[in-house]
């Protein structure tokens, strides 16, 4: 691990004006992903700002009849409210599906919402990766497909975003908030949180160095039952080759883009009468990459469909 | 940086580098080599402590980042020579064989009868909005984060569901 500065942020002024002032500076919260990558030395923070004691844990009633989960509050803390359990049961079962007990404890939602990419090329610092260095090509491209962006990608990178979380909140129209030294705070959609590759794939979301992510603001959940699905290479313990969440009419995919992809080509159908299997096929026939992964995914969009339908899910 | 940790109920001040991870302050600094370093990546579970009572993996985390929180090893379970419940049922499965993971298998399951009691579900739990029962496959699921490489699953599956019986 490469030397950095560490400081505890006293406050959120005070975490904000050290990012401020400190170039190449990175907000640090749980850590599970950011520690793990500063040892392969993927990340390389001159400073870490550490701002897992400000006051950011607690999960309120809004006045719009959702919840407001503040950006420290662990994955646990989140998936064992009994709020989400009973009102966002989508969401505790994605959470829970990611990582095991001991980094759910650790890991925050902010944390979530920043975290990187799990390609395993990014991941290989003596691999090719755009993402990780600009311009040095992309091994993923004609690597393992297995966790190939279907959706959003570019000739640049086919990262896809390994938050199970994240794909959750977007099916609830989730928003983050968060906050820059300025004081100026912005409300973002989580679905819209994270950019698309495009040419410049080293950049993973449009938030400012100093810009810290506040919280997360659920809107009541839509009406309807609610699905989770996440298919992987084992029982327990390990990322997403794909998943979906379902909220009443909205449907979100996870591990198949850059960000937590809705499929509003999916809901589009379904609101015009479509069955599961006739949604799911209307998104990913807009679906680029290996049929072997489309067709996973089409599966297992119209038995997450089906599933909420029939009321199955809990 | 001066850190202070309390560990197994004894403050333990010490002077580290920022990237000391709390694994090796607890390995390296204080000398308390019963926590394990297995993947040093928060895969395998070896470096399971409880930190205020909570499992976390000690890879993962900066020794700094702990300033003032109180840590629990597999060193500070038994009181004397009376082991703590969860050793013993470790002892009486045999839910072990080169012995390496068990530290951390030991200190995951006390947060797991901790995280059950508080009723905290898991991705098996059925039904999110009732308690939480300690079947079988709830013990693997909730023990997913701890590897045996010697494959003891089914005496540690045995060993965790006897130490429930005893904490219940």
């Amino acid at each position: 691990m490469k030397p950095f500065a560490f400081e505890r942020a006293r406050d959120v002024d005070h975490a904000l004006s050290l990012a401020a002032a400190s170039p190449g500076a990175r907000f640090l919260a749980g850590g599970t992903n950011l520690l793990d990558l500063m040892k392969l030395e993927i990340e390389q923070p001159a400073r870490l700002i550490d701002v897992g004691r400000l006051p950011l844990a607690e999960i309120a009633e809004t006045a719009a009849g959702g919840l407001r989960i503040g950006a420290l509050a662990t994955n646990t803390a989140v998936a064992s409210d009994p709020r989400v359990r009973s009102r966002y049961p989508a969401l505790a079962r994605a959470i829970l599906a990611g990582g095991s007990v001991q980094l759910r404890n650790k890991a925050t939602v902010g944390g979530n919402l920043m975290q990187r990419t799990r390609c395993p090329y990014f991941m290989d610092a003596a691999k090719p990766c755009n993402k990780r260095l600009p311009g040095s090509g992309c091994s993923a491209m004609e690597g393992l497909s297995r966790s190939l962006a279907l959706f959003g990608a570019s000739e640049m990178c086919v990262a896809v975003s390994p938050s199970d979380m994240s794909v959750a909140l977007a099916a609830f129209d989730a928003v983050a908030e968060t906050v820059r030294a300025d004081g100026s705070v912005r409300r973002r959609p989580v679905e819209t949180l994270h950019r698309l590759p495009g040419e410049a794939p080293q950049v993973d979301t449009d938030l400012a160095p100093d810009e810290l992510v506040l919280a997360v603001e659920l809107p009541p959940p839509p009406p309807g039952p609610q699905a989770w699905r996440k298919v992987r290479a084992r029982a327990s313990y390990t990322g997403a080759i794909a998943s979906v969440a379902v909220a009443g009419d909205r449907v979100a995919l996870g591990a198949v883009a850059a960000r937590p992809w809705r499929a509003r080509l999916a809901e589009a159908a379904l609101a015009d009468g479509a069955s599961a299997a006739e949604a799911a096929a209307a998104e990913l026939a807009h679906a680029e990459g290996p049929e072997g992964r489309r067709s996973l995914v089409r599966r297992i969009t119209a038995d997450a469909i089906r599933e909420a339908r029939e009321g199955a899910a809990s | 940086m001066l850190t202070t940790i309390r560990v197994n109920g004894v403050d333990r001040a010490v002077e580290v580098d920022p990237r000391t991870s709390l694994l090796d302050f607890l390995r390296e600094r204080v000398g308390l080599k019963g926590t394990k370093k297995g993947c040093d990546h928060g895969q395998c579970g070896a470096c399971t402590v409880l930190v205020n009572g909570v499992r976390i993996n000690a890879c993962l985390s900066l020794a700094v980042m702990h300033d003032g929180d109180e840590v629990l090893t597999v060193e500070g379970l038994a009181d004397g020579e009376a082991l703590h419940p969860v050793q013993q049922a470790f002892l009486s499965e045999d839910a072990f064989q080169c012995g390496y993971c068990t530290p951390g298998q030991i200190c995951s399951t006390v947060g797991l009868l901790a995280e059950v009691a508080a009723g905290q579900p898991s991705e098996v739990t059925a039904d999110l909005a009732g308690p939480v029962t300690l079947s079988d496959a709830e013990i693997r699921e909730r023990m997913s984060g701890n590897i045996c490489r010697c494959s003891a699953y089914p005496q540690i599956l045995a060993a965790v569901r006897r130490a429930a019986g005893a904490a219940a």
